[in-house]
């Protein structure tokens, strides 16, 4: 086998796991901080994509103006469904939430396909990232490699602004034990709503990334959003580090099955997801309970 | 007489169905220790949960120093000035101790500063980087009142803070109180032991299934030291 196909491959890997650790990241903050499995997660994601499509074919709104303007404007959308839909099913049976996040995953979905088909809309790479360099073993298509730098630093910073400052520590506090975080003086519904947002500005922003490689399509979010469960199970429930580092390492297994046993590329996230119950339940870097 | 502080009237609380208070009725003056007394259920820690807005239902009326703080949010009411340690310390484990300490917003001027706070509990001094939770269960409960003192709360209300204590930590925790009474602080206690209820305290609120049954002074817990036993004994 070539150097070029293993590394094409690897590349591939490591873009997937991109978007897997942004996305797996937002959901196991907010998993962490509002006890909901957010089915909408891959549907936000989605949205962010089209949002940015919107913006360019309707707009004449670039590439990086739209890499900030949509995940702010998700994120206040985020923010309005956390007040709206899922501040009414706090304290109920967390299968509430599940439900009520799937709907809403459904009706976006739904939506998209209704007015745009499900053959998707092509979005061009930004004229400054395209081409590519020849690394000597492998051609790096350069967009590709902006997709994978720039998702290391969002989820090293998201990381580090959660483990290492203020915020973060008050953000922790509220995922361990919100009524006395609440007694102490920090505004916890509000820390909730704009963490909420936050983590769909997060999808959005992994979405506007995605366009340009797998374009606008309404059905983007839920053909990933299941791998990216596994990932977070995998991971282990409410460990952000243990989202980031899944998220890559399922990308790069992913591609090395592609490699050396395609047939079982698609199911080797759930493989390895099955293994990992069996022996750690609380996930690779979860606490046992 | 000092104006009162906290004024609780006809305050009943409610655990989904079950009443667990009902009609309670007190206040402190400024500058007072009071403990909560009672069994096992007698509605101590709720009352004190009641008073934070911990409890899911509750009615009534609670004024902090005639601000009236029934339909308030535990936050607001936290930054109204009142500091809580709840009985389980509330330690937590993902935060270190210097970010539990930090935790809480100021919520008024003149807190104690931080040289003022590692003056009164030197052991956290030493253990700033540590995870709260690898403490030994004094130094959490120090660290409980540290950071409760830390908002600027003049108010605290302690549930519990020498269970489970060995003897020794537990006279440290007295030596505390009785500084903070020292420097004005008003304090509502929950405490078990008498013994350490009548070191610390001015006045001793006696609880039973929910209701204020009795009040004393320590000079009339001296007097009658079986008084309490009605209501305490097994």
């Amino acid at each position: 086998m070539s150097v070029q196909v293993l590394s094409g491959q690897l590349l591939l890997g490591l873009i997937n796991g991109a978007f897997y650790a942004l996305l797996s990241l937002g959901l196991a903050v907010i998993f962490g901080v509002l006890g909901i499995i957010n089915f909408a997660h891959g549907a936000f994601y989605m949205v962010g994509a089209f949002a940015a499509w919107g913006l360019a074919t309707y707009l004449d709104v670039g590439y990086w103006p739209a890499l900030v303007l949509v995940p702010l404007a998700m994120g206040l959308l985020g923010m309005g469904v956390e007040r709206l839909m899922l501040k009414r099913l706090a304290g109920l049976d967390p299968l509430y939430g599940l439900l009520a996040t799937f709907g809403l995953a459904l009706v976006l979905e739904g939506t998209f396909r209704q007015v745009y088909g499900s053959s998707g809309q092509p979005y061009p790479v930004p004229e400054a990232l395209q081409g590519g360099v020849n690394l000597g073993f492998m051609f790096l298509p350069l967009y590709r490699g902006w997709v994978v730098a720039a998702s290391i630093v969002v989820c090293l910073a998201t990381w580090l602004a959660i483990e290492r400052t203020a915020l973060g520590a008050r953000l922790r506090a509220v995922t361990e034990r919100p009524d006395v975080a609440q007694a102490l003086g920090l505004n916890v519904p509000l820390l909730v709503t704009v963490t909420f947002g936050v983590a769909v500005a997060l999808a959005a922003f992994a979405g506007v990334m995605a366009a340009p490689v797998y374009q606008a399509n309404p059905l983007m979010g839920s053909n990933l959003i299941i791998v990216v469960f596994a990932v977070v199970v995998i991971g282990g429930m409410g460990s952000l580090s243990g989202a980031i580092l899944s998220g890559y390492g399922l990308g790069l297994a992913e591609g090395m099955t592609k490699v050396f046993y395609p047939p079982a590329a698609n199911i080797v996230v759930f493989v390895i997801m099955a293994v990992v119950l069996m022996v750690r339940p609380a996930g690779l870097f979860g606490r046992a309970s | 007489m000092p104006e009162a502080v906290l004024s609780v009237n006809g305050l009943d609380g409610h655990y989904g169905d079950s009443h667990v208070l009902h009609g309670v009725n007190f206040s402190i003056r400024a500058g007072e220790v009071v403990t909560l007394v009672g069994r096992n259920g007698a509605g101590k820690t709720s009352t004190l949960r009641a008073i934070m807005g911990l409890l899911p239902r509750r009615s009534g009326s609670i004024a902090l120093r005639g601000r009236q703080l029934i339909g308030l949010p535990p936050h607001r009411i936290a930054r109204a000035g009142i500091g809580y340690v709840p009985d389980d310390r509330g330690i937590f484990a993902s935060l270190s101790v210097a970010e539990n300490l930090a935790l809480p917003p100021r919520a008024q001027a003149g807190a104690l500063s931080d040289g003022e706070i590692d003056a009164l509990f030197p052991r956290l001094k030493e253990r700033r980087a540590s995870p709260g939770t690898k403490l030994s269960g004094g130094e959490q409960q120090m660290l409980a009142i540290a950071r409760a003192l830390r908002t600027g709360a003049r108010l605290l209300l302690l549930d519990e803070p020498t269970e489970g204590l060995a003897p020794v930590i537990v006279q440290q925790i007295g030596a505390i109180l009785r500084d903070l009474k020292s420097r004005g602080y008003t304090v509502l206690l929950v405490e078990q032991n008498v013994h350490f209820a009548a070191s610390v305290a001015d006045r001793h609120i006696v609880m039973e299934n929910g209701r204020v049954v009795d009040s004393l002074d320590n000079a009339e817990l001296a007097a009658d030291p079986g008084r309490l036993d009605r209501f305490l004994g097994v």
